[in-house]
C-alpha cells in the first residue's frame, strides 16, 4: 500500500488574484482519496522522529495509518487524545519545524503532508460526527481565565475528567488569538466557534465580556465564587512598538489593533459599523505570522501595494513558510534587510511615508541569530501611509498589576513552578502568559498539562 | 444618559473606571465613562454624546431594551490619596466622569469645589447633583448664556490664585483638559486627567488607546485612563482622536438615511 510518490499531493487553494478580493479560507483542504494517498505516502517508520518534533506528542504514524486505511473517525480519535484543537492546529502549526520537519520523507522529497491530514481528520469528524456525551460531574469546580488555545485545552481537558468547569473571557467572543488574531483566509472563525461549541458539549460554561482582574480579582474567583483552582491563560496581548520617532501618527497601528478591527469586529464585511483604516500603499514592520497575516488582510482591504518590511533575510523570516509563500502569491512585496528608524507625518500629523536603513547580517548574538547591522549612508523613504507594528506582543500586564502576589519575570510572564502552579496557592497558568509569544500548539499543551497538575492538586486538597 | 442593569459591574466599579459596550452584534464596541452606580438596583449609569454611528443607535434604545456586550468595570479607578482640598473641572459629557471623581473626594474627607463647564445653557447636564456633592459648584458656559461666561479655565485660575489647592481632577474634551493644565502649571497644583482615547478591547491589547506622558508610551486601558496632566501630549491625543472622523461623518449619514427609509 505504500505510495513513493516523493512530492506531497498538493492541497487545492484559491486562485491567488481571486483569494486577495477575498476573505474566504485559502487552503480547501484534501477530499478523503487524496488524504489516503497523501497518507499511504508515510512510512510508518519505528523511531517516529515526527512525533517527538510535536509539542504534545499526538500519536501521528498511528493515526495517518488509520486515514490510510480509511477509517477516519479512528484517527481523530487518536488525534484528540493528545490534541484539543486538531482543525486549528493542522491549519497554524508550523508543521515544517515541528511534525514535517523531522519526517524521513523529507530527506529525500518532501516530508508527509501530516498537517493537511490532521486538518482532513478534524474536518471530517466535525462534518459527520455527532457530539460526544457529557461526562458525570465529579462536583469539583476550576475557573479558567481567558479562552484561547491554551485556556480552552486546558477547560476541555479537566471537563472530560468531570470537573466543572467555567472559563472567563474579556472579549465579546471565545476563542482569544484564535478569533482576534488569525484571519478568516487562514482559519474560518467558524471553526473556532465549533471547537468551542465542543466544549459547550462536554458542560464547560463560557462566560464572554467578563475581565478577570477588574469584575473579579483571581483571589475573588476562589474565594467569592469559590472555584477551587484557576487556570491563568490570559496570554501575551501586549503590542510591543518600536520606540521611532513619529509612531504615534494617525495611520500607525499594532498589528493587534489592525487584525482585531478586520477579523473580531469583521470590518470587512459591508455593514460592519467597525471603521477600519484602509491605507493606499501599507508597509507592515516584522516577519512573523502576524505580519503575513496584517500584510494580506490589508491586500484584502484594497491596498494597491503592501510590503513587509523586516530586519533580517528571508532565511530568518519567523513566519510559517506556507504563509510567506501565500503571501508573496497574493502580491505582497518583501522589503528583507530594512528596518524603519522614523514615521514622516504631514502637519495634521498623518503618515505619509517610512524612513528606513538597510541592514546587512552581522556576527551570531546570544541566540545564535545573525545580528543585524545598520548598512552606512543606506537611508531611504518608502512611499505609504499606512503603517502596521507587528513585532510581537508582551504578557498582558492586568493581572500582574491586579493580583496581589503573583509573582512574574522582569519581562511580565508569570513565573510557574514545574506542575504550571503560580506563587498563588491553586492559581495554575500556561501559554504565552508564562512564555511570552509563542504558538497555539505550545499553549495548548501547556493547558494540557496544567488540567493534569490541578487534577493532582484538587484530588490532594479536596478529597 | 442610560442605565444598564448590570449587577456584577455595580457591585465592583470605583470613580474614574470605565465600561465598553456594543450595541448590538454587528455593533463596534465603545468606552463610556460610569456616572454613577446603583449597588442595590444593581445599576450602572453611562453618559454619552451621539458622535456617530454607535451611539446613535444607542440613542434610540428604549427602557426594556438590551445591549448585545456591557462589559466592566475597566480602567484603574482613581486615586484621591489623602487630598484635603480638591477642585474638579468638568467639561461637557465629561462631567460624567467628573462627578463620581467628586463624590469620592467629598466621601474621604476633602473639600471639593466642582467647576462645570458647557457650550450654552442648554447642554448643561449634573448642575444638582454635583451640587450636592460639592462645597462650592461652579457653572459656566462659552456664550455666558448660564452661570459665569468663559470656559472652566477663568474660575479655576481664581481658585488657585485665592487659596492652596492640592490636587485638580479634570476630564472633558482633551482642548479643555489641555488648557486646566496649562492653567494649573505655573501654580504647580497636582493636575490629573483622566483620558478618553479610541479603544477596542479595554485590556491592553490593542495599543490603540497610546498616550504619550512624559515621553513614554502608556495604554490608557491598562495603565490609566487618569495620568498627569502636566506630562500628557494633548496635541498628540488631539490627533488621534480624529483617527476616524471621516468615517463616523459617514455613518451618521448612512444612519440618519436610513431612518428616512424607514419613517416613509
Amino acid at each position: 500500500m505504500y505510495n513513493k510518490r516523493e512530492t506531497k499531493y498538493p492541497m487545492p487553494v484559491q486562485d491567488p488574484l481571486v483569494r486577495n478580493q477575498n476573505f474566504k479560507e485559502v487552503a480547501l483542504g484534501y477530499d478523503g482519496e487524496t488524504a489516503k494517498l497523501e497518507a499511504q505516502r508515510c512510512l510508518n517508520c519505528k523511531n517516529r522522529p515526527c512525533m517527538g518534533g510535536c509539542p504534545v506528542s499526538v500519536r501521528i504514524p498511528e493515526f495517518i495509518l488509520k486515514i490510510a486505511e480509511g477509517d477516519f473517525d479512528e484517527a481523530y480519535r487518536i488525534i484528540s487524545e493528545s490534541s484539543s484543537l486538531p482543525a486549528v492546529c493542522g491549519r497554524v502549526c508550523p508543521q515544517e519545524r515541528q511534525c514535517e520537519g523531522a519526517c524521513i520523507r523529507g530527506i529525500k522529497g518532501e516530508p508527509v503532508a501530516i498537517g493537511g491530514l490532521e486538518r482532513f481528520a478534524a474536518d471530517y469528524h466535525f462534518a459527520h460526527a455527532n457530539s460526544v456525551g457529557r461526562p458525570l460531574s465529579n462536583g469539583h469546580s476550576v475557573a479558567v481565565v481567558g479562552s484561547g488555545p491554551a485556556g480552552l485545552s486546558c477547560a476541555g481537558e479537566l471537563a472530560g475528567m468531570g470537573y466543572e468547569v467555567t472559563v472567563f473571557e474579556a472579549l465579546h467572543v471565545a476563542g482569544g488569538v484564535l478569533s482576534y488574531g488569525i484571519p478568516e483566509f487562514r482559519l474560518p472563525k467558524e471553526i473556532v466557534r465549533r471547537e468551542v461549541e465542543n466544549l459547550k458539549d462536554l458542560g464547560v460554561k463560557i462566560e464572554t465580556d467578563s475581565v478577570i482582574g477588574r469584575l473579579y480579582s483571581v483571589e475573588e474567583l476562589k474565594t467569592e465564587l469559590g472555584f477551587e483552582a484557576v487556570f491563568l491563560g490570559t496570554g501575551a496581548g501586549l503590542p510591543r512598538f518600536m520606540g521611532i520617532k513619529g509612531e504615534n501618527a494617525k495611520g500607525v497601528f499594532s498589528a493587534n489593533e489592525y487584525l482585531t478591527r478586520a477579523n473580531l469586529m469583521m470590518a470587512y464585511e459591508e455593514d460592519s459599523r467597525t471603521p477600519i483604516f484602509r491605507g493606499r500603499r501599507t508597509a507592515v514592520v516584522g516577519g512573523g505570522n502576524v505580519a503575513m497575516d496584517a500584510a494580506r488582510t490589508a491586500k484584502r482591504l484594497g491596498a494597491e501595494r503592501v510590503f513587509i518590511v523586516y530586519r533580517r533575510g528571508m532565511e530568518e523570516l519567523p513566519a510559517r513558510k506556507e504563509e510567506v509563500r501565500h503571501a508573496v502569491e497574493e502580491g505582497i512585496e518583501l522589503k528583507l534587510l530594512t528596518n524603519p528608524v522614523e514615521v514622516l507625518t504631514d502637519a495634521e500629523k498623518n503618515a505619509v511615508g517610512l524612513k528606513c536603513v538597510e541592514m546587512e547580517l552581522g556576527s551570531p548574538d546570544a541566540d545564535g541569530r545573525r545580528r543585524p547591522v545598520v548598512k552606512e549612508g543606506s537611508e531611504f523613504t518608502m512611499d505609504v501611509d499606512c503603517i502596521i507594528m507587528a513585532l510581537g506582543t508582551s504578557p498582558n500586564p492586568l493581572l500582574r498589576q491586579t493580583s496581589e502576589g503573583l509573582a512574574t519575570s522582569k519581562n511580565g510572564g508569570i513565573l510557574t513552578d514545574e506542575n504550571g502552579m503560580t506563587s498563588l496557592d491553586g492559581v495554575f497558568a500556561g501559554g504565552d502568559a508564562v512564555t511570552g509569544s509563542a504558538t497555539v500548539i505550545l499553549a495548548m499543551g501547556a493547558g494540557k498539562k496544567a488540567a493534569r497538575a490541578i487534577d493532582r492538586y484538587i484530588s490532594r486538597s479536596f478529597s | 444618559m442610560i442605565e444598564v442593569e448590570a449587577p456584577r459591574i455595580a457591585q465592583k466599579a470605583l470613580a474614574g473606571q470605565f465600561i465598553i459596550l456594543r450595541v448590538d452584534e454587528a455593533g463596534e464596541r465603545i468606552p463610556l465613562t460610569i456616572a454613577w452606580t446603583d449597588r442595590e438596583r444593581g445599576a450602572v449609569a453611562v453618559i454619552f454624546q451621539v458622535v456617530g454611528g454607535t451611539t446613535m443607535a444607542l440613542n434610540e434604545k428604549r427602557a426594556g431594551d438590551f445591549l448585545a456586550d456591557f462589559v466592566g468595570p475597566l480602567g484603574n479607578p482613581t486615586e484621591v490619596g489623602n487630598v484635603k482640598r480638591a477642585v474638579v473641572v468638568g467639561g461637557g459629557v465629561g462631567c460624567a466622569v467628573a462627578l463620581p471623581v467628586a463624590r469620592r473626594l467629598r466621601e474621604s474627607g476633602a473639600k471639593v469645589t466642582s467647576v462645570i463647564g458647557f457650550r450654552s445653557r442648554e447642554f448643561v447636564i449634573l448642575e444638582e447633583e454635583f451640587r450636592a456633592c460639592s462645597d462650592e459648584a461652579i457653572v459656566t458656559t462659552d456664550d455666558g448664556s448660564y452661570g459665569i461666561q468663559g470656559n472652566v479655565c477663568v474660575p479655576l485660575r481664581r481658585l488657585a490664585e485665592e487659596e492652596q489647592i492640592d490636587a485638580v481632577y479634570t476630564s472633558g474634551p482633551l482642548v479643555m483638559m489641555k488648557f486646566v493644565a496649562e492653567a494649573t502649571k505655573p501654580f504647580n497644583i497636582r493636575t490629573i486627567a483622566s483620558m478618553n482615547p479610541i479603544m477596542i478591547d479595554g485590556t491592553g491589547m490593542c495599543g490603540c488607546c497610546r498616550v504619550t506622558v512624559g515621553g513614554e508610551m502608556k495604554f490608557a486601558c491598562v495603565d490609566g485612563p487618569d495620568f498627569d496632566a502636566h506630562l500628557i501630549d494633548f496635541d498628540e491625543a488631539i490627533s488621534r482622536n480624529r483617527s476616524y472622523l471621516a468615517f463616523e461623518a459617514g455613518e451618521r449619514e448612512k444612519h440618519c438615511n436610513l431612518f428616512k427609509k424607514e419613517g416613509k
